[in-house]
């Protein structure tokens, strides 16, 4: 029975190695893809590695909220580390502190399907999500139209949400 | 030493099989370019074949070392990356820039001594003799 929730502490770094390999396993078990799963768990490495970096600890959850009809994991990576002065900014692509060097939230934004952020001094919270329709076994003959019913189509993702 | 760097005559052999902290990843560039200077080797071949996530810092990480293999003088070539990798690396905005890559090891052999024959052909032009690329040629397998 694949698991509904998993939570990983991030205190070192060894620590968002265990909470991306999480992600990537939940995902995969839900059905989502390769592409998906390693999206996912790069995202998650991208928002550990903030943790480390500006915060020194959080924690990551990864939470199974699927569904009937499709299959979705959400992803929480929380900090009471100093906040982020300037989100707006921080969400511009270019932007960076100069600390990490990564992509930045805007990089990491663009590997999810939904994605959502408060920070205040002494709390930041990232929420992520993938989300795809459910895929199917075996009966693919139906008079239903299920549009990217098996994982092998890609659905539109949903660009330009934010 | 996390990742062991293996010697094929003058090239570089690693093979990156578990997934790497930002710290040890660090250290690997180290050893990388530790060796080359140590070995004088004309190559380095790096394979990602077992890398299932290339996040943002991994991959500046490999951008760096093969430009940094470069600089020293020997070429660099990367090879085996996962197509989800290429793909999230593309979407993140975080490609591979100037990194000759190759799909597979054979190939990547094949093509660091092309480039190691270049350079060879490049520095002895003028000097009246051509490099005699074929007693250091990995491309064949026996």
């Amino acid at each position: 029975m694949p698991e509904k929730e998993k939570e990983i502490p991030i205190n070192v770094e060894s620590d968002v190695l265990i909470a991306r390999q999480a992600g990537r396993d939940m995902a995969k078990q839900l059905g989502f893809g390769s592409a998906d799963q390693t999206r996912l768990a790069t995202a998650i490495s991208e928002l550990g590695r903030n943790v480390i970096n500006y915060a020194v600890e959080g924690v990551c959850r990864i939470y199974d909220e699927s569904d009937q009809s499709m299959i979705r994991l959400k992803v929480i990576v929380e900090d009471h580390g100093p906040g982020i002065p300037d989100i707006k900014k921080a969400l511009t692509d270019g932007f960076t502190t100069g600390r990490s060097l990564g992509v930045g939230l805007p990089g990491t934004k663009r590997l999810v399907h939904e994605f959502d952020i408060v920070s205040r001094p002494g709390h930041t919270k990232v929420t992520c999500g993938i989300v795809r329709p459910r895929p199917t076994g075996g009966s693919g003959v139906g008079a239903r139209r299920t549009h990217g019913a098996t994982s092998r189509q890609s659905p539109s993702r949903q660009r330009g949400r934010w | 030493m996390n990742v062991p760097i293996l010697r094929l005559r003058d090239v570089l052999l690693t093979s990156i099989q578990i997934d790497l902290t930002d710290q040890e990843a660090l250290d690997f560039q180290s050893d990388v370019l530790h060796m080359v200077n140590d070995t004088e080797a004309k190559g380095v071949v790096i394979d990602i074949t077992a890398m299932e996530v290339v996040d943002s810092f991994m991959a500046r990480v490999l951008n760096e070392t093969a430009s940094m293999v470069r600089f020293l003088g020997a070429e660099a070539v990367m090879c085996g990356m996962q197509p989800s990798v290429a793909l999230t690396l593309i979407e993140m905005g975080r490609e591979l820039v100037g990194v000759e890559t190759a799909l597979n090891l054979d190939q990547a052999l094949e093509r660091v001594q092309e480039l190691i024959n270049q350079r060879e052909g490049n520095e002895v032009s003028g000097a009246g003799s051509s490099s005699t690329p074929n007693d250091t040629d990995l491309g064949r397998s026996d």
